[in-house]
Formats: C-alpha cells, sequence, structure tokens
C-alpha cells in the first residue's frame, strides 16, 4: 500500500525500471473467483459514513465502532464515540447489504446524519476526513452534498483517501443534480441499475458514474430488528464496497487504482475476446 | 398617488399575480404528478426555513380541499429524511416504518401504505420537498418511477423557487398587515422632496447600495 505523505515521489529521474518493479501477480482473465472467491471480509475495516448503524440487529452486528460528528460548545466539530444506533435506517440498511456480501468484515459507523435527518457539509466532511485518517479499508458513502461551496474540500479528502490506500464507494444522487463527492475520479461511483441481483455489477462505460448495482427493491435491514424493501442508489454503492471488501480481504495491498481495475475488469458486461 | 407609489401598487400587484400563476403551476405539476403515477395523492411542501416548518403549497387528491397551507415539522416523517438527506425515497410498504410519521398523517385525513418523496433543489439550495401517496407500482422498474419524480420535482422547484422569491420582495414592499413597509415610505417621502432634496436622497440611496453591495 503506498503511503502519499511518507515519500513524495514527483518524477523517476533518479528511479530505474528495477528499483520501480512491482510485483503483479494477476492471472491473464481476471475472474471474480480470482478477485474474491473464499473471501469473507475477514480482517477488512469498512466504515459506513451515513446515519448510524444498528448494531445489534441481528443482520448488520457486530459493529466495531460508532462515532458521530457532533459540535463542542465552542462550536467546532468533532469526531466523539457514541452509542451505536440509527434514527432512520438508512445507514443500517447500507450496512445490512455489506455485512450480506462481506460477513467477517468488521464494520464501524460515523453518523453525520443527525436525528432530525440534518447535516450541513461540514458534518459531512468532518466525518469522511476523520474515517479517511482512521486508514479504513473501505469507506461507503450514500450521500452527497449539492453545495458547491464543499466541493474542493471534499476532493481533497477523497483524494487524501485514494493514495492512502482507502477505497471511499461513493453512492451517485438519485436525480439529475450535480452533488459530490460521487463526482470525483478518485472514488468509485456507483448507480443502480434494475435488475433484482445482487451480483450483477456493471462498467459505465460513459461515466462519471462508474458502475451499476443491485439498487432497486433492495431487501435491507431495518431499525428494530425489522426488515424493508427499499430503492436508490444509495443501496447500490455498499453492494461494491462489499465486493471490495471481499476483494481486499483476499488481496490485502489492492491500492483504490487496483481495486477499480479489478471491479472493471470483473463487472457483468466487460467482455474480452483473449 | 404619487409616481413612485403608483410603480409600487403595481409591482406589489404584479407580484401577487405572479404567485397566482406559479401556485397554479405548482397544481399542475401535481395534478400530472398524481395521474401519471396513478396515485391517491401529490403534494408539494415548501420549507419555510424561519420557522422549520414545511407547509403545503399544492396539493392534488386526498386532502386538496383543506391542506394547503397547513404546517409540520421540517424535521419529522418522510419529508423531513428527504429534506435532510436530500435524496428522494421510495419505500413501498410503510407498515412500521421507523421514519414514517404516521401521527403527523392521520392528522391530514389519509394515511398511506406507500410513498414516493423528492428533495426540490433548484440550483444548490433546497427549497421544499414533492411527495406522492400510493402510487400504482411501476410495473418496469422503481427506479423509472424515481426518475420520473426527478422530472416533476425539478418543475416544481422552479415555480417554488419563484414563489418564495416573490414573497420576499413582496415583504419588502408591503408589509404582511398591509402596511407600507420601510421601503415603500422612504420612496413616498422622497416622492414629496422638492427637485435638489429628491435628488440628494437618490444620491445618498445610491451610496447606501453601493455601500451594501460590497459587504454581501
Amino acid at each position: 500500500m503506498s503511503s502519499g505523505q511518507a515519500s513524495l515521489t514527483w518524477n523517476a529521474l533518479d528511479l530505474s525500471p528495477v528499483e520501480l518493479a512491482v510485483q503483479c501477480d494477476w492471472p491473464g482473465p481476471v475472474t471474480r473467483e480470482w478477485a474474491w472467491g473464499g473471501s469473507s471480509g475477514r480482517g477488512i475495516r469498512v466504515c459506513v459514513v451515513d446515519s448510524g448503524i444498528e448494531g445489534d440487529h441481528p443482520d448488520v452486528g457486530p459493529v466495531q465502532g460508532s462515532y458521530a460528528v457532533s459540535a463542542a460548545a465552542d462550536g467546532e466539530l468533532a469526531v466523539v464515540p457514541v452509542a451505536a444506533g440509527d434514527a432512520c435506517g438508512h445507514g443500517t440498511a447500507c450496512a445490512g447489504v455489506i455485512r450480506s456480501l462481506a460477513p467477517e468484515c468488521e464494520l464501524y459507523s460515523v453518523r453525520v446524519l443527525g436525528e432530525r435527518y440534518t447535516s450541513t457539509g461540514d458534518m459531512f466532511i468532518t466525518g469522511l476526513r476523520w474515517a479517511v485518517a482512521q486508514g479504513f479499508d473501505v469507506v461507503n458513502l450514500s450521500l452527497s452534498t449539492t453545495r458547491q461551496k464543499f466541493a474542493q474540500a471534499l476532493h481533497a479528502v477523497a483524494d487524501d483517501a485514494y493514495f492512502a490506500g482507502t477505497v471511499v464507494v461513493a453512492a451517485a444522487h438519485n436525480t439529475p443534480v450535480e452533488s459530490f463527492p460521487w463526482r470525483f475520479a478518485s472514488v468509485v461511483s456507483v448507480g443502480s441499475h434494475s435488475v433484482r441481483d445482487p451480483g450483477l455489477v456493471l462498467y459505465n462505460p460513459s461515466p462519471p458514474v462508474e458502475f451499476f448495482a443491485y439498487g432497486t427493491e433492495v431487501d435491507v435491514p431495518w431499525p428494530g430488528g425489522r426488515r424493508t424493501r427499499i430503492t436508490g442508489n444509495s443501496f447500490a454503492a455498499p453492494h461494491v464496497a462489499g465486493y471490495c471488501a471481499l476483494a481486499k480481504g483476499k488481496h490485502p495491498g489492492l491500492t483504490p487504482f487496483q481495486l477499480k481495475n479489478l471491479l472493471y475488469l470483473t463487472s457483468d458486461n466487460v467482455k474480452g475476446t483473449a | 398617488m404619487s409616481d413612485n407609489g403608483n410603480l409600487l401598487a403595481a409591482a406589489a400587484a404584479s407580484l401577487g399575480e405572479a404567485e397566482r400563476d406559479h401556485s397554479e403551476l405548482l397544481t399542475s405539476v401535481v395534478t400530472v404528478a398524481r395521474a401519471l403515477f396513478g396515485a391517491a395523492a401529490a403534494s408539494v411542501f415548501l420549507l419555510d426555513e424561519q420557522s422549520d416548518e414545511l407547509v403545503f403549497e399544492a396539493v392534488s387528491g386526498a386532502g386538496e380541499d383543506h391542506l394547503v397551507g397547513e404546517r409540520f415539522p421540517a424535521s419529522r416523517g418522510i419529508a423531513g429524511w428527504v429534506l435532510g438527506a436530500q435524496e428522494p425515497l421510495v419505500i413501498s410498504d410503510l407498515t412500521d416504518n421507523p421514519v414514517f410519521a404516521r401521527d403527523l398523517a392521520e392528522t391530514t385525513g389519509y394515511v398511506p401504505r406507500s410513498m414516493m418523496a423528492a428533495p426540490l433543489l433548484r440550483r444548490e439550495e433546497i427549497v421544499g420537498v414533492m411527495e406522492v401517496l400510493d402510487p400504482t407500482p411501476n410495473p418496469v422498474s422503481p427506479l423509472g418511477a424515481v426518475q420520473l419524480l426527478a422530472l416533476f420535482a425539478g418543475q416544481a422547484a422552479i415555480a417554488l423557487a419563484v414563489i418564495r422569491r416573490n414573497r420576499t420582495t413582496f415583504q419588502l414592499l408591503v408589509r404582511e398587515r398591509g402596511e407600507p413597509s420601510e421601503l415603500t415610505q422612504m420612496a413616498r417621502l422622497l416622492d414629496e422632496l422638492g427637485d435638489d432634496q429628491r435628488a440628494a436622497g437618490v444620491d445618498l440611496l445610491d451610496t447606501l447600495h453601493r455601500l451594501l453591495s460590497r459587504t454581501t
């Protein structure tokens, strides 16, 4: 895994190809079996930046850590540990999808969508920045902001994650509006397809949305130990986050760049002639 | 009435007429949406940020005869969730849904079994929420329904933004209880001045305008 801050490299004047050698054991045709077959996501830390997670839901738990963005007396935002919980269900649903695919991954929650469902761009950035700083392997972000003034800061956080080895899986907005950070190339952006198949992942040859996954009438865990069916890109993204957790569980050194390439090569609509 | 007084009266009348036109447009949007979705009702809420409430601005179907103008807390229910997350939501079964504010729905006289809701976004700003109650299930895909709802929401957001802007402007011109606002009174006073004093007053207002333009 690369560390963007530790060894900045601006050019290769003093480096030979031998010194830059990278071991690549990928097979010719990359298959899903090779990518994540046999993996349960064990040892992979996945953070859901959302409305919280109901940790004792039988289809979701355990949740290894629950945090929330909170304003101190001076108004400064900080991420603090909180009791596990989810006031509105969105985060629990996303976490449930990830758990269904990667049953042994470690789940963490950062609540940026409050009990009154309101969130500010500042809370959103604070939560995401904290998640990236913790070095989680995968961050699921099924939220976005339409406020342009937050775009630059979010872009910086997304790039930090990319170079630090944290893959950020971001849901595209459900309506045709500009919102962030799913628009950035350093995240894996996901929209819904209309096939009710959690295994179907499609690469979009016409980005900015790069992948499509199952987000239609998804059967998800819901607060109160219940389940419900729900539709939206928000629930497509955690499918891809789940597959990322599986792949990193099997190939721990995968960078976000490699992971995105792996998702591309294993997409159902990507076919080669070799 | 003085020239400025006439101008202000005409502007106020024009704003009132524009609001009526855009309210009709909103009603038209929810009526068409309700028909196309085969729904029991469709409605548009305006977000009142000062009171943190959602106000029924247009309703078609169940409740259309009494709901316009009714207010609800902006932080509750499916509409509150959509407002916070700024994402549409399709829930095919509201039974036991923890977000659904059944008590609020009961006060409207109609409790839906399913619902679609979308944020009304105008440029970067959220101006309200659109809801469709008990739509006929989309035979192709709920995703198609979301796409269609987004188109209606786009139209509604434009009309709602104009209504809101008109009201703000109207309040600047005329107080809610019908008394002239400070702005209107200043215009009247200017009108009553002699030529020299009026010119000086206009200069002063120009200076004030430049000053405020730089600080905002």
